[in-house]
């Protein structure tokens, strides 16, 4: 092993967190294969909490590898390009990987085999691009947070920038017992994901660069010291402690001072990004090629050859799993993104997006059903646990209560669903459920509070409004009523008043003393 | 001889002392008062911050805040459909009574929905205009209305009043699924109802 870079110890450890048994030594054996071409690909348009892109492709159009499908319009949605060549066959709304989430926009690309792709522009030179064409070559390139956000990479450079970067952390923790794509791709494409890095940190203008791995990430920590023998770039060795690899926790554990409850990373003069975002951005920026494919973990004692898959984004699952040798078990369920804060697949047709970094297949030996849920007896595990140092038991009973102003309270939006909690229940309670739940019902009663204040201030004018035109139409109608009791108009009357009008003025003038003009008439 | 000789001399400060305690007790019970007063709008608040403020009336009552005046005077508590079985529980906690069964005789609870004009049929008549609670309503005479759908309570109050029955009532769920769509050539494709 060559001689250890620059290396950063860690300022201050993260309250909680557990110590789980890896399980990837199987999976590591093995090379990231390249995946052949599935029949058809269903792209999901959005990703995470975003907002889908422009489409700007028709149906029948033939594409080719590399060419924009979806162009992004706001700020929070990701552009979509074609992994390979094919025929656009349908544009709507298609079930996707999240569990109990509606159907979401897609385009689905019927496979034509050719794979011909678009020609790219590499730049030889890319490490001297201004930081502005470095971030436009990102966006472009439609990188999205691949660590499991989805969040818009040229976004969070741009929020950062705006803060002043000082520090920013190359996320390789991959703290789950399944996931080892990034511990993959940081062994067979070190150097690259080095030169992502240095593009990312660039692009911020950040002044210090470190890469976070695991103690134990046996693989991937040679290659990596090599890469960063000639760079600035620091490494920092964790504690292999779940979760390690928690943005709030890594940036505790890097910079000595925990992120307030609220507040983002770039609040801090932090920015970040997952070890597959970096390696994306050395594609885009230095290859000129597009996000259009990711590595994934596929693993699980049900497959006879688990491995890590080059996959191109868009893949149904069910493609995926064949080509690993399935065994179809009786109670079999699929897993996205890891064992521990993964959600279940509702079928195995779904197609994987760019933050899918894992798949599992559950197996009743390793993952046994649950235990029925039993009462909390308040031990106070959980709270143990929590890297969020919130107190889960009491958080349960909130939800349950449906107390949902209480469950603000307590701090349930800064629960980043981890699991350690459900992890060491002795109840077996699936309290990250409850929480999640408990979230979206928090969400709901936050909204329609807040529909309800509006409602009320709109009321109380509204009434106002009809109160004032009320008086006004009565002062009116008064007014007219005035005008009506008056006497009837007579010419006679009306000549007596003109009359009398003019001997008051004549008489005003007389006593001033000034001579009217008639007077002066007479005197000519 | 300055005092009086009848003796009166010695009532003065009685009178002097009488009258203070009149006046404390004044005091007092204004005091009392204005306290009964402050508590009492405090408790309109607090039922008032319960109520889902639709605005509907379905209660008898020109909107949510005269109804929470009138169940802070005593009003029975199961008088809002569109607040349901949730805002009984929660009235019954707050005013410390036994939690009801709705009041059908108000009306059955509901799934939120909010209306929506069918523009083609809209006459520009106005009449919807004042009769919402919200003025969640925009439109002039002889021209089209439409309904801003972030700000409709969903009360129906605007259907009665519609001459030519232009108004339906959408479930929440349905309305706000219908968004812009992403077609083909990025072009704004209509909005699709559900």
């Amino acid at each position: 092993m060559s001689e250890l870079p620059k290396t950063r110890h860690s300022a201050a450890s993260f309250h909680g967190g557990i110590y789980l048994p890896p399980r990837k030594g199987k999976v590591l054996r093995h090379r990231i294969m390249p995946q052949p071409l599935p029949p058809s690909l269903t792209i999901p348009l959005q990703q995470g909490q975003g907002t889908p892109p422009t489409v700007v492709v028709e149906v029948g159009t033939r594409v080719l590898k590399y060419q924009l499908l979806a162009q992004a319009t706001e700020e929070n949605s990701v552009c979509a390009h074609a992994p390979t060549s094919g025929v656009v066959a349908a544009i709507g709304d298609c079930p996707v990987a999240e569990h109990g989430h509606p159907p979401r926009p897609c385009i689905q690309l019927r496979v034509d085999h050719q794979d011909e792709a678009l020609e790219l522009t590499a730049n030889s030179d890319y490490l001297n691009l201004d930081d502005h064409e470095m971030r436009r070559l990102i966006e472009s390139a439609g990188i999205c947070g691949m660590g499991g956000a989805g969040f818009p990479s040229a976004q969070k450079l741009k929020a950062g920038l705006a803060q002043g970067v000082s520090l920013l952390i190359i996320n390789a923790a991959e703290c789950d017992p399944y996931i080892c794509a990034d511990e993959a791709l940081l062994r067979e494409h070190a150097r690259e994901v080095v030169q992502g890095a240095e593009i990312l940190r660039r692009a911020s203008r950040a002044t210090d660069c470190v890469i976070a791995i695991e103690k134990n990430k046996s693989a991937a920590l040679q290659p990596l010291c090599e890469a960063l023998s000639s760079s600035d770039i620091e490494l920092a060795l964790l504690e292999p402690r779940y979760p390690s690899g928690g943005e709030r926790q890594l940036i505790q554990a890097l910079n000595g001072r925990e992120l307030a409850r609220g507040s983002y990373p770039h609040d801090q003069g932090v920015l970040v990004f997952n070890v597959a975002t970096a390696h994306a951005s050395y594609k885009a920026v230095a290859l000129g090629i597009p996000c259009v494919s990711r590595v994934c973990t596929l693993t699980g004692a049900p497959l006879i050859t688990p491995k890590n898959f080059d996959v191109l984004i868009g893949t149904p699952v069910s493609f995926l799993l064949n080509l690993c040798g399935l065994e179809p078990l009786p109670t079999q369920e699929f897993i996205v993104g890891g064992a521990m804060m993964g959600r279940l697949l509702s079928d195995t047709s779904v197609a994987l997006d760019k933050t899918s970094n894992c798949l599992i297949a559950t197996s009743d030996e390793e993952f046994a059903l649950p235990d029925s849920e039993l009462p909390c007896i308040r031990c106070g595990r959980c709270a143990e646990v929590c890297p969020a140092k919130l107190q889960p038991q009491q958080l349960y009973g909130a939800v349950r209560a449906e107390r949902m102003d209480l469950t603000s309270e307590f701090g349930l939006d800064a629960c980043i669903e981890c699991g350690a909690c459900a992890y060491v229940c002795p109840s077996s309670i699936p309290l990250v459920q409850y929480f999640r739940a408990g979230k979206s019902a928090s969400r709901s009663w936050q909204r329609q509070r807040n529909s309800a204040q509006r409602w009320q201030v709109r009321f109380t004018s509204h009434r106002r409004r009809l109160q004032l035109q009320r008086r006004a139409r009565a002062a009116n109608k008064a007014a007219k009523q005035r005008v009506d009791s008056a006497p009837p108009f007579s010419r006679a009357q009306a000549r007596e008043e003109i009359a009398a009008a003019v001997a008051r003025v004549k008489a005003r003038r007389e006593q001033l003393g000034v001579s009217t003009d008639d007077d002066a008439e007479e005197r000519s | 001889m300055i005092a009086p000789s009848d003796g009166s001399w010695i009532e003065a400060p009685l009178v002097l002392l009488m009258l203070a305690a009149i006046g404390l007790m004044a005091w007092r019970l204004w005091q009392f008062l204005r306290r009964q007063r402050t508590a009492q709008g405090a408790l309109i608040d607090r039922i008032n911050s319960l109520l889902p403020q639709t605005q509907c009336g379905q209660c008898g009552h020109a909107g949510c805040r005269p109804y929470a005046r009138a169940m802070a005077w005593g009003e029975a508590i199961n008088k809002c459909p569109p607040g349901g079985a949730t805002t009984i529980m929660q009235l019954a906690a707050l005013l410390n009574e036994a939690p009801q069964h709705l009041d059908p005789a108000h009306g059955q609870e509901q799934e939120a929905s909010v209306a929506r004009i069918r523009e083609a049929d809209c006459i520009g008549c106005t009449k919807c205009l004042p009769v919402c609670p919200v003025d969640a309503i925009i439109g002039g005479p002889k021209l089209m209305h439409t309904v801003i759908d972030r700000e409709c309570s969903g009360c129906d109050l605007c259907l009665a009043a519609c001459p030519v029955d232009c108004i339906d009532m959408l479930p929440l769920t349905a309305a706000t699924a219908a968004k812009w769509q992403p077609t083909a050539g990025g072009r704004d494709s209509e909005i699709v109802v559900s």
